[in-house]
């Protein structure tokens, strides 16, 4: 037979690889100011880029797309040409993939603290940068696809169908949460409005955590860990039947993050059924991914890369089976909006993704560097202090959750609220966010320990930029056993058709969930005395959009007697009508605004936001002085209004020309409102437009309590 | 208003949740069968690629 001599490209390895160590540092350094700066305001040095809620997202970014996304393209450059036993399809599309999503993520470093956002979590890039992703991961796909049709291997390896289904899901997710009206360059709109919003946004949210932390590193952890133990997977029948089932139910499982919400009833019922079912193939994946390793645990003592790895898998095993405990309602009433969500994205994201990327990276790089690692002993330190920080990461967390639910649904005896005062159920597991920064710091000092170690390690080798391999040519070969057959056409087909059917059984979740909102007009009842912002509030809206004030801050009364209590009537589906994007947030470090309208008189939203300890002793806001000092910049107005009436809000025709006046009135009356109580300003700063803003939500409802269609 | 109103607006409906199910029940038979009439000596190959061209190179 003869043999093709070829060559595997390890340099694109390399580079990959480094960047997933340096950008995950730093990713994870902003998350650990983050988690400072929830503890001393003071760390958020009074500038408008460093507040906590343009960090956040900053870090939740480069975690999942600068340091996960560079480690699955490290695994799968990697495992796919040895796969495949080919050389990447091409040279060039390699480097452009690399140094665009480089390229994207610097962009995204710039802009997250510029505040330019669209305001959805996790996807947070503007419309320019959405679009630079779009065209970077068909590139990916192409390198990808392209290597497979022309491999020397007849059999595709089941990693290669995880990766196949990632590009697929990725691609649909990615383009369809991304429809948005530019307004300008960095400015835009979600076409969709309210509870569509919601429901596209954590349709897409959950099928990242699917599709982007989960699909990729199960095909990365099905070549890595049969490597790594040097013996085959424990079962490739079960592999089959967790990729099928997992791709299938993964993406009707969005609606679990929006329980309890004015999302519709049976959209809820859908995402929790099938939350529940996902236990099933997830815990299929961790067993199948552990057993490898039956009657070779001693291995494990050994060899740090599956120490890692094995932490990775059980990890990966207690988040797929919290998650869809979560995804109960009862269990959801509890933890929804509190931090025990943070605790269990923590265990996926520095268990599963951290430790199996760290796994790869010490089996990784002695390889390709053609020498040993460094020091086994740093490695073995690293470890362990991972291990430990991720468990003082996350026991705290768990702790402070649960305590601050419980606080929230306090009653007194004689039906009264126990803490009438968020900021006191807050102050109460401050404690506990301390201890997550301990977890947190000794996360961050095992991976200063490993980035010593692994340059240390490639400094002491010499990269093997051109592998060599030989394997006999998979054409030729089939041409001459099965004259007549047409085997390259069938090799060709063979991945389209993957390609192919992984896209349908991901579309009909998302469909069935979709369809009915967007056309079944009753399902998000009108209210008609719901109306469109004015001009100042829309910018008002735009302002909290570009603070981040999501990251912090619900817009969502569920209905408990607990949070009416607190906040006034609950949310309905009809009030955001006109909300693009919708903003009802995660999280709620701070209580929920949507009932925030006409509680507070305007003077104390001004003295609130100058400095928030004079409304609130001790509370953990940041100050936003520079809302006080900045004009407010309405060049974009007109364009906003026409984009709105494009979206379909009904303000009358031409009235993109008159916004600007009836801004200015309002405005006026505010400044006014704001001089009776001592507080000269001038009527043309941010802040009036945030407080015009702030007065008009969730007081719509008030003017009419009834709903038309109820 | 209940949900179920808003079904009942639709027309033939009731086929609906009948598609779901079997839909959902013969792809996972399908799978099945796929699964256990895999041939073992494909299987075995397959599952041995990983293990494959792992020259120590250093």
């Amino acid at each position: 037979m003869e043999l093709e001599k070829f060559y595997y490209d390890n340099k694109i390895v390399k580079n990959f690889a480094f960047a997933t160590i340096i950008w995950g540092f730093v990713g994870m350094l902003v998350g650990l100011t983050a988690a400072i700066q929830l503890i001393w305001p003071v760390f958020n040095f009074d500038l408008p880029y460093t507040t906590y809620g343009r960090i956040r997202p900053l870090h939740t970014n480069a975690v999942i797309f600068a340091f996960v996304g560079n480690g699955i393209f490290m695994g799968v450059y990697y495992s796919l040409q040895r796969l495949t036993k080919a050389r990447m399809f091409s040279d060039l599309l390699s480097s452009i993939n690399f140094w665009g999503w480089q390229l994207i993520i610097v962009s995204a470093v710039i802009t997250l603290p510029l505040g330019m956002t669209s305001g959805k979590e996790y996807a947070e890039l503007e419309w320019v940068i959405d679009i630079a992703i779009t065209l970077l991961w068909v590139v990916f796909g192409i390198n990808m696809m392209g290597t497979i049709i022309k491999r020397r291997e007849k059999h595709l390896y089941v990693a290669i169908w995880f990766y196949i289904a990632t590009f697929v899901t990725v691609a649909v997710l990615h383009i369809v949460n991304s429809f948005e009206l530019p307004v300008s360059l960095f400015k835009s709109y979600s076409v969709y409005a309210g509870v569509q919003d919601a429901l596209v946004q954590w349709w897409y949210g959950h099928n990242a955590v699917a599709f982007f932390l989960t699909t990729p590193y199960l095909g990365l952890m099905y070549y890595f860990v049969p490597k790594a133990a040097n013996r085959p997977v424990y079962s490739y029948r079960l592999s089959i039947i967790h990729f099928w089932s997992l791709i299938f139910l993964y993406i009707w499982a969005g609606p679990h993050h929006l329980l309890y919400t004015a999302l519709p009833d049976w959209a809820q019922s859908l995402g929790t059924v099938f939350s529940i079912m996902l236990i099933a193939p997830s815990w299929g994946g961790m067993i199948n991914g552990l057993l490898t390793l039956r009657g070779a645990w001693d291995k494990v003592r050994e060899s740090i890369v599956l120490k890692f790895m094995v932490v990775a898998v059980t990890a990966y095993g207690m988040a797929t089976f919290e998650g869809p405990m979560l995804s109960l309602k009862n269990v959801n009433a509890i933890s929804h909006f509190t931090d025990w969500t943070i605790a269990h994205v923590h265990i996926g994201a520095l268990g599963w993704n951290g430790f199996l990327t760290f796994g790869m990276l010490y089996w990784l790089i002695p390889r390709i560097f053609r020498t040993e690692l460094h020091s086994k002993k740093l490695a073995g330190f690293h470890f362990w202090i991972g291990t430990i920080g991720i468990l003082f990461y996350a026991i705290p967390l768990y702790w402070a959750g649960f305590a601050q639910s419980l606080m929230w649904k306090e009653f007194t005896d004689d039906g009264f609220l126990k803490y009438p005062n968020f900021l006191e159920t807050l102050t109460q597991i401050i404690p506990m966010y301390r201890l997550r920064v301990v977890g947190g710091s000794l996360y961050l000092i095992g991976v200063i320990v490993m980035m010593y170690n692994l340059f240390k390690t490639a400094g002491a080798g010499k990269l093997l930029a051109n592998e060599e391999a030989e394997a006999p040519a998979l054409i030729k070969q089939s041409v001459i056993h099965n004259p007549g057959e047409h085997w390259h056409r069938k090799l060709e087909r063979k991945p389209m058709i993957m390609l192919i059917a992984s896209l349908i059984v991901i579309l009909i979740g998302g469909i069935v969930e979709m369809v009915p909102t967007f056309l079944i007009k009753s399902n998000i009842p009108t209210i008609s005395s719901v109306k469109p912002y004015t001009p100042l509030e829309l910018e008002g809206r735009d302002i909290y959009i570009r603070e981040g004030c999501y990251n912090c801050h619900s817009q969502m009364v569920r209905p408990f007697r607990s949070e009416t209590e607190r906040y006034g009537e609950y949310s309905k589906a009809g009030e955001f009508v006109y909300d693009h994007p919708f903003q009802w947030g995660s999280k709620r470090t701070g209580p929920d605004l949507h009932r925030i309208g006409g509680k507070y008189p305007d003077s104390w939203h001004f003295n609130h936001m100058e400095d928030p300890t004079t409304m609130s002793p001790g509370s953990l806001m940041p100050p936003y002085p520079w809302l006080i000092e900045d004009e407010l910049n309405i060049s974009d107005l007109p364009a906003k209004i026409r984009a709105m009436q494009t979206l379909g809000v009904p303000y009358p025709q031409g009235y993109d020309q008159q916004a600007a006046g009836d801004l200015k009135k309002q405005a006026e009356a505010i400044t006014a409102n704001l001089a009776k109580d001592g507080i000269e300003i001038m009527s043309d700063r941010e802040i009036i437009a945030m407080i015009a803003y702030l007065q008009r939500l969730g007081t719509d409802i008030k003017a009419e309590p009834k709903t038309a269609n109820k | 208003m209940k949900f179920i109103n808003y079904l009942t607006t639709i027309s033939d409906i009731e086929i609906f949740p009948m598609i779901s199910l079997i839909t959902f029940f013969v792809f996972f038979i399908l799978v099945g069968i796929k699964v256990s009439m895999m041939d073992k000596k494909t299987i075995e190959e397959t599952e041995n690629l990983p293990l494959e061209n792992d020259k120590k190179v250093y």
